[in-house]
């Protein structure tokens, strides 16, 4: 599935990631933690095609996508959301999750100034698709048609969630999809981030701080601290390293 | 919820023209486009034809700069590369293709032109954005309006002093009068607006509506921002380009200086005033924008009785206008007249059960 080999980036003087090697388990649920500032980010960035690293490689499929566009990756599978939500403020919940399903879809200029015959069957057959397969299972069939702006934080999230749901993706990467949100929207999401791996079968690299959810719903946990990995495995094993209690308490006096 | 609404098919949901007010509005409008060239007299017929040909570019600006978000200050070059292609065209190709098939090839060639002149037009757009872009693109105006002029190119262009242009003919049907010329000139328009709100149902549209929204969300879900932003200046320039071979057949005369910045300005700002973004903005907007010069010279006539000390104060107090409204509607109402109608339909569909 998702392989990263020896990830280097650096931004003049400063590293942001230095080494940083995993590979994410198809159909597993893969965290990556750390302090602020660790690197968790940017690997993400490196991962979805923002940032080309210095050295390393990642691999998807057993394809080198180390510098492959963004737009690239997607049509390969790889979905996204963002920490600081990066819906289209413009648009109503049903376009942006429509626009999710952008590489899967087939019309062309000519045919979608025609509009109708083609381009209209198969905006009807996504919208029927996305009724199902997103809105129903996100439950927003409620507010398919309010403005994003209209939103809460966390139903904006959650509507993050079903843009990228909307791809069909193979490889979902959540960047702190509960941060701000209260004990019951992380339980929702976390309902919602379990039942799309058991569906779809989908293969999830997440994000977060919040180490309830981390703990409770990961396979396998990546531990950043200053752009090196100083952990990874289970979550039973990581949250007993020694490295990583010293980097999230601080050394013992 | 709203009330009268109940849909009951994902086809339903998805028309436009979603209730019957809407369709009312639109079966009106085009009721009253039949009714112009029946029983308008001159001046209307003259007024409706350079609405429709402004609406069809407004509607192409719209597309760029309300859709996809690209700030362009130079869209006036693309209307005069249709209309010099036009020319060009039937000059040229005058004594090879029939008299009465060269229109029907003149404006599908001044579009293609037009378009290709978008696509290199819109290339520092990949680099740059928003005031950037605005300055590049004006430079384009500039350098194409220069083109035409250079002595060069004269033969072909008629440089500084114009040419004289054609009359459209259609497999024999000669549209030597403006009447004649205002049904091309409406029928083309309506298609255009119908084929841009089409745009935005699929994919193509809301690509460019997410390049607009957030460039780097766009890129993450797979669109390709080098090739929509070139094909959404690609698809803009076709109809300024449409537009341009419409204005050659209009007037009988072109001249290099109608296509400077002064056009470039009025197209965004009928649609500033219309409404970025929305279809039926570019039709509020070019309204507005040919109405006000008409207003204002009405209005001088009544006060001064055509004084030629007023006279020459009409032009500038045009442009005062012209900044006046952009500036008026960018504070108070930014998505244009198209957002205050589409407030009053909503509430006239609610009616009586609910206001606003």
């Amino acid at each position: 599935m998702l392989s990263v080999q020896d990830l280097s980036l650096s931004f003049g003087g400063i590293k942001a990631l230095q080494g940083v090697s995993f590979t994410a388990t198809p159909g597993e649920i893969t965290a990556i933690i750390g302090p602020n500032g660790a690197g968790k980010t940017s690997l993400f960035n490196a991962i979805s095609g923002f940032y080309r690293p210095d050295r390393g490689k990642v691999i998807f499929d057993g394809q080198d996508i180390t510098s492959l566009r963004p737009d690239k990756r997607a049509a390969l599978g790889i979905a996204r959301t963002f920490q600081n939500i990066a819906l289209f403020r413009g648009m109503s919940v049903l376009d942006n999750i429509k626009l999710g399903a952008h590489t899967r879809l087939n019309t062309g200029v000519f045919g979608a100034l025609r509009y109708f015959g083609a381009a209209q069957s198969e905006e009807l057959a996504l919208r029927a698709d996305l009724e199902a397969r997103v809105i129903e299972f996100l439950e927003i069939d409620h507010i398919r048609k309010a403005p994003i702006t209209a939103l809460p934080y966390g139903l904006q999230k959650r509507v993050e969630l079903g843009r990228a749901l909307a791809m069909q993706p193979r490889l979902l990467m959540l960047d702190e999809p509960v941060a701000g949100m209260n004990r019951e929207e992380t339980e929702d999401m976390a309902r919602f981030i379990l039942d799309v791996q058991e569906e779809f079968g989908t293969t999830i690299l997440l994000v977060e701080h919040d180490m309830h959810l981390v703990m409770d719903i990961c396979a396998h946990v990546v531990v950043l601290n200053f752009g090196e990995q100083i952990a990874s495995g289970p979550p039973e094993e990581v949250r007993r390293n020694d490295a990583v209690i010293e980097a999230y308490l601080g050394a013992a006096a | 919820m709203i009330t009268g609404n109940l849909k009951t098919s994902y086809r339903a949901d998805e028309q436009v023209l979603n209730n019957r007010w809407k369709r009312g509005f639109v079966l009106a409008a085009i009721a009253g486009l039949a009714a112009i060239p029946l029983f308008g007299n001159n001046y209307i017929v003259l007024i409706a034809c350079q609405m429709g040909i402004m609406l069809i570019a407004v509607t192409g600006v719209n597309v760029v700069i309300g859709y996809t978000g690209l700030m362009s200050l130079g869209h006036a070059a693309f209307v005069a590369i249709g209309a010099y292609a036009t020319v060009i065209f039937h000059n040229a190709a005058g004594g090879v293709i029939p008299e009465s098939l060269l229109t029907l090839v003149a404006i599908p060639f001044a579009v293609v032109v037009s378009a290709l002149a978008g696509i290199i037009v819109g290339l520092p757009s990949l680099r740059v954005k928003g005031l950037y872009l605005a300055v590049a693109t004006l430079s384009a105006n500039f350098i194409v309006i220069f083109l035409i002029e250079e002595q060069l190119f004269a033969p072909w262009t008629g440089g500084m002093n114009g040419i004289n242009t054609p009359t459209a003919n259609l497999l024999g049907w000669e549209l030597s009068t403006r009447r004649e010329l205002f049904w091309l000139i409406a029928v083309l328009a309506v298609l255009a607006l119908l084929a841009a709100q089409n745009l935005f149902r699929t994919r193509v549209g809301r690509a460019f509506i997410a390049i607009r929204d957030r460039d780097y969300s766009a890129e993450i879900l797979g669109i390709s921002l080098y090739r929509y932003k070139l094909m959404s200046f690609a698809i803009s320039a076709a109809y300024c380009g449409l537009a341009g071979a419409l204005f050659a057949y209009f007037y009988a005369r072109i001249l290099p200086e109608q296509f400077d910045l002064h056009l470039s300005l009025m197209l965004v700002a009928a649609i500033i005033v219309g409404g970025m973004g929305r279809t039926m903005g570019a039709v509020y907007g070019v309204i507005i924008i040919v109405m006000v010069p008409e207003v204002i010279k009405v209005v001088f006539g009544a006060l001064a009785g055509g004084g030629a000390e007023l006279a020459m104060i009409r032009a500038p107090i045009q442009e005062i206008a012209f900044g006046a409204l952009i500036v008026g509607f960018l504070l108070f109402e930014p998505f244009g007249i198209n957002q205050i109608i589409d407030r009053a339909l909503r509430a006239l569909n609610r009616w009586p059960f609910a206001r606003g």
